[in-house]
């Protein structure tokens, strides 16, 4: 598969990001119940799913490097598991926002899917003490694949404990009878869940060429001074 | 404004603010890449004229 030019990636990551938020304010109806609020759903839970992409494409790139060996795909599974806690910092962050507007608290430790999100997130955070704690080496990215790879456990439990509670205040739009929205509603979603994962491939890209560029100039480096 | 208005600009914001401080961050580590290899440019240069 060729790869999508950089410059491309950002430009449609801009195009759609531009096109989602203009959904989200001017588009969308807005909801009865929790007024305009409602609308950092559009960011919200696109960030949470985004973040679960980041980290299960981190653990599909460590189970490749245990199956291969090859040290692009370690350097690969780190840079989207960065990325991953980025975009969890930032649901956590938003979720706070709207937990505060629309439950009166930022955080509640009642909530199942709060609380096994944020086991999730802490979890791919000791991912980098982990890392940044053992040399360089086989060592380490053998520790970190198999890290990686357990942290994927989290992702279904943390996705589906929302829909297993039987206590709860935050909302599920999705169930087993589909999205509980209007088409319109439906529509400005998937703009914007397309626009955080074209962003998420976009920060992917620029962080692993600058990541590559920077090996290879101290290799460079090491070859021109020995 | 309304506290709803402003939690809902606060949200937005928040995001807008983080992607602006990557790019501040890869911007600068850009630079720091630049310079690294015009310090190699010099060393080649000074190893072809020791040479």
């Amino acid at each position: 598969m060729k790869a999508i030019r950089l410059p491309v990636l950002a430009g449609g990551a801009t195009a759609l990001l531009g096109l989602g938020i203009a959904l989200a304010f001017f588009y969308a109806p807005t909801d009865p119940d929790q007024g305009l609020s409602q609308r950092i759903f559009y960011v919200h839970v696109p960030l949470a799913l985004t973040s679960y992409a980041c980290f299960g494409w981190g653990a599909w790139k460590a189970l490749r490097y245990l199956r291969t060996r090859d040290e692009r795909a370690d350097l690969e599974s780190y840079v989207a598991i960065h990325q991953g806690v980025i975009f969890g910092a930032l649901t956590l962050l938003t979720g706070s926002i709207w937990a505060r507007i629309s439950w009166g608290v930022w955080w509640s430790w009642n909530e199942d899917q709060l609380v096994l999100f944020l086991v999730l997130f802490l979890f791919y955070c000791a991912y980098f003490m982990l890392r940044f704690s053992v040399e360089a080496g086989a060592a380490r990215a053998n520790m970190c694949a198999v890290y990686a790879l357990f942290g994927a456990v989290l992702i279904p439990v943390s996705f589906l404990a929302i829909r297993l509670s039987k206590r709860f205040i935050h909302p599920v739009v999705f169930n087993s009878h589909g999205p509980q929205m209007t088409g319109s509603q439906f529509v400005t979603f998937c703009i914007c869940l397309a626009a955080m994962l074209a962003l998420f491939a976009t920060l992917y890209a620029i962080e692993l060429a600058g990541k590559r560029l920077d090996a290879s100039l101290r290799e460079l480096r090491e070859l021109l001074t020995t | 404004m309304s506290p709803s208005e402003k939690y809902t600009a606060a949200a937005y914001l928040v995001v807008f603010v983080a992607v602006l401080v990557y790019v501040v961050i890869i911007g600068s580590k850009l630079q720091r890449l630049q310079r690294q290899v015009a310090q190699l440019v010099d060393l080649v240069r000074e190893n072809r004229t020791d040479g």
